[in-house]
């Protein structure tokens, strides 16, 4: 690792004063998840950042500025994504029935079929930690987008979209399940998956995996959350 | 199980989760209509394996019907979090265990995606993954018509159905090494090419099955018994699928045409010519009618994979050629079905360090994923299998979801039974075809 004493001496006036880019966010520090003794692999001042959150602009190519125009709700979506040919429109989520219920009515958008609701647990994203995504496919064009909604973890309210696409019904009790998001307005919000008197909501990322370790030959290997890892 | 609820403010409350049984009928017994709450499952012969269904039933109609999951919750989503992403496959093969070869190719191919590698997977390996698929979208659909038969009190369909899937399980352990959970797709391509005769072996398997599907179709078709239970049962029209998110062959059986591998293909299905099996009667038996007829188009896209695999792709690559995502070593399977690859070792132990450290590296290291998410779907035997892969430039996966079809076909059950005769749940039930281990996951 580098020292501070190898640096060459750089008086303070002499750095100018240039407006920096904002720099995303610290991952993680190191490699390994070593932290007890000294750095012995080298990859001890290993900083990577956290990719910083996209949005697209317009023209956004394929079918997708389309999409967006015939939506014409630009007030309800935060940002448009587009990324791997993929569309993703991120929903505030007090419009999402009503974001959900055009696309799938107006004969220009006919999303039909909903493939589900899934989960993700972005504990780093301060203010917007547990995001539900929603795929959608329209049958009639042959076309695909994806919504994607997020809440504060001190806030987890979500409303549902039951009434717009009845099969959410279990998909929005899985996603409570598993990661606490509160689907307001579902029939009958219930743990689907774990039992009834489960405590924590396991799909998070602050819910430890568990695992016991295993002795093998004399050795002791660790359970998988334990275990040192690359990333 | 103690109850949580408060009783002063949300009255009595039924839940049917656990082992409040008791509970539940005391409530029944309160009120004045004659009905009969009927627990089906966990462990009953016809519910294909761990499936509560809670049934009210008023005489022999069903009034209400109530599927109860997750017995077979076993976290694999969570699990694969805590490893690589090609340790992956050998999780997500056995979610439905009675697809595993699909499992794993909707993972690697959400994977492919997010890696932007979909163009570079060589020919050879996608034939063989739409051989594998085809392979195992027979034996699937033979297993659901074999217990199908079973349920309706026909044992001779499920000796046939059992039978005949032998012969595919021979073929998944000749070339994967295991007859299930095979963890044989991997993001690249295939773990390993196939071995010496296994051409002629599916050549043969080619020739017999024709045979074998039509017994089947001669048992069943036409034979009254059958006809009567399924015909006209299970109702689930195309608007009802749409609603419920049903896809698959129930959808078929419901008349639109929607298969994954004509409007959206993948793994280079667009240039394999077969037919999309629809039905108009939105009935159990349109589902067995689609079902049959898929495997009868299974075998010709098997048969024109194999010719590929036999002809123009032979002796192409099955792994990506690209150092940081390939597996170093082409596998060898062994006698005792496991992967062993003597060259290999022999280069990375005796002549090259540098292969060495690239095998080690991948191995134990992995390939990193750049950050982002994606959403990979093929037609699996039961209908749109989804994965939803979400990776933060790591090693491992951030998070997979499966947009498992059982899972959401199986929704659909109560529309399908309710109103119906409590003979009939049977039928509907094993007409969605549901695989507990993809339910739960």
């Amino acid at each position: 690792m580098t020292s501070p004493d190898n640096l060459p001496e750089v008086p303070d006036a002499q750095v100018p004063d240039v407006p920096q880019a904002q720099e995303p966010p610290v991952a993680r520090h190191g490699m390994f998840g070593a932290q007890d003794s000294g750095d012995t692999s080298g990859y001890g001042g290993l900083v990577v950042r956290r990719q910083p959150q996209l949005a697209t602009p317009r023209p956004y190519g394929s079918y997708f500025d389309e999409i967006v125009d015939s939506l014409g709700l630009d007030d309800a979506i935060e940002r448009v994504v587009v990324d791997r040919g993929e569309l993703t429109l991120h929903v505030k989520r007090e419009r999402l029935v009503e974001v959900s219920q055009k696309l799938r009515d107006d004969p220009a958008l006919r999303f039909e079929l909903s493939l589900g609701v899934s989960g993700v647990h972005y504990p780093y994203l301060t203010g917007e930690e547990l995001h539900a995504v929603y795929h959608l496919c329209s049958i009639t064009h042959n076309r695909r987008v994806r919504l994607e909604v997020s809440c504060p973890d001190s806030d987890p309210h979500i409303p549902s979209t039951v009434g717009v696409y009845p099969g959410h019904d279990w998909h929005e009790r899985e996603t409570y399940d598993f990661f606490g998001i509160v689907f307001d307005g579902h029939p009958a919000l219930t743990r689907i998956m774990m039992p009834d008197d489960w405590d924590g909501h396991p799909q998070r990322k602050d819910y430890p995996l568990g695992g016991i370790p295993v002795e093998y030959r004399g050795a002791t290997i660790p359970s998988p959350d334990q275990r040192r890892s690359y990333s | 199980m103690s109850t949580a609820y408060d009783e002063a403010t949300e009255g009595k409350v039924y839940s049917v989760n656990g082992a409040d049984w008791d509970q539940v009928v005391a409530g029944v017994r309160d009120t004045e209509d004659e009905r009969l709450v009927v627990n089906m499952g966990p462990q009953h012969p016809s519910t294909h394996g761990v499936l509560r269904l809670v049934l009210t039933l008023d005489g022999e109609t069903v009034t209400e019907a109530r599927s109860v999951i997750g017995y077979l919750h076993t976290g694999i989503e969570k699990n694969m979090e805590f490893r690589t992403w090609t340790q992956g496959t050998t999780f997500v093969t056995r979610m439905d265990y009675l697809s595993p070869i699909f499992n794993e190719t909707a993972y690697c191919l959400g994977v492919e995606k997010l890696l932007g590698i979909t163009d570079r997977i060589p020919d050879r390996a996608q034939a063989i993954r739409v051989l594998m698929m085809e392979l195992n979208r027979i034996s699937s659909h033979l297993v659901a018509m074999g217990t199908f038969g079973m349920e309706l009190g026909a044992t001779t369909p499920f000796l046939f159905g059992y039978r005949d899937r032998e012969m595919i399980m021979d073929l998944f352990e000749y070339i994967t090494g295991l007859r299930m959970n095979h963890a044989y797709i991997r993001p690249g391509g295939v773990s390993v090419d196939l071995p010496a005769g296994a051409v002629d072996k599916i050549g043969e398997f080619l020739k017999e099955m024709p045979k074998r599907i039509k017994d089947i179709r001669k048992l069943l078709d036409a034979n009254p018994v059958y006809v009567r239970r399924t015909k006209d049962v299970g109702y689930l029209d195309l608007t009802g699928c749409m609603a419920l998110g049903v896809t698959g062959p129930i959808l078929r059986a419901a008349g639109l045409p929607w298969d994954l591998r004509k409007s959206q293909p993948y793994c280079g299905y667009e240039t394999y010519e077969f037919d999309v099996a629809t039905e108009r009667g939105c009935d159990v038996y349109s589902r067995y009618l689609v079902r049959m007829k898929e495997m009868e188009e299974s075998l010709k896209i098997i048969e024109q994979a194999l010719d590929r695999i036999a002809g123009p792709l032979k002796g192409e690559p099955v792994m990506i050629e690209d150092k940081k995502i390939g597996w170093p070593a082409q596998l060898a399977l062994g006698p005792d079905g496991f992967g062993n690859s003597p060259d290999h070792i022999a280069h990375i132990m005796g002549t090259s360090m540098e292969a060495l450290i690239h095998h080690f590296k991948l191995v134990t290291e992995g390939f990193r994923v750049p950050a982002g998410q994606a959403y990979a779907s093929i037609e699996s035997p039961k209908g749109e299998l989804g994965a939803h892969v979400v990776s933060d430039g790591g090693t491992r996966p951030y998070r997979v979801h499966f947009r498992e079809p059982s899972f959401c076909n199986l929704q659909a059950f109560p529309a399908m039974a309710e109103g119906g005769q409590v003979a009939d749940v049977i039928a509907a039930v094993a007409s969605i075809d549901p695989v507990m281990g993809g339910v739960d996951r």
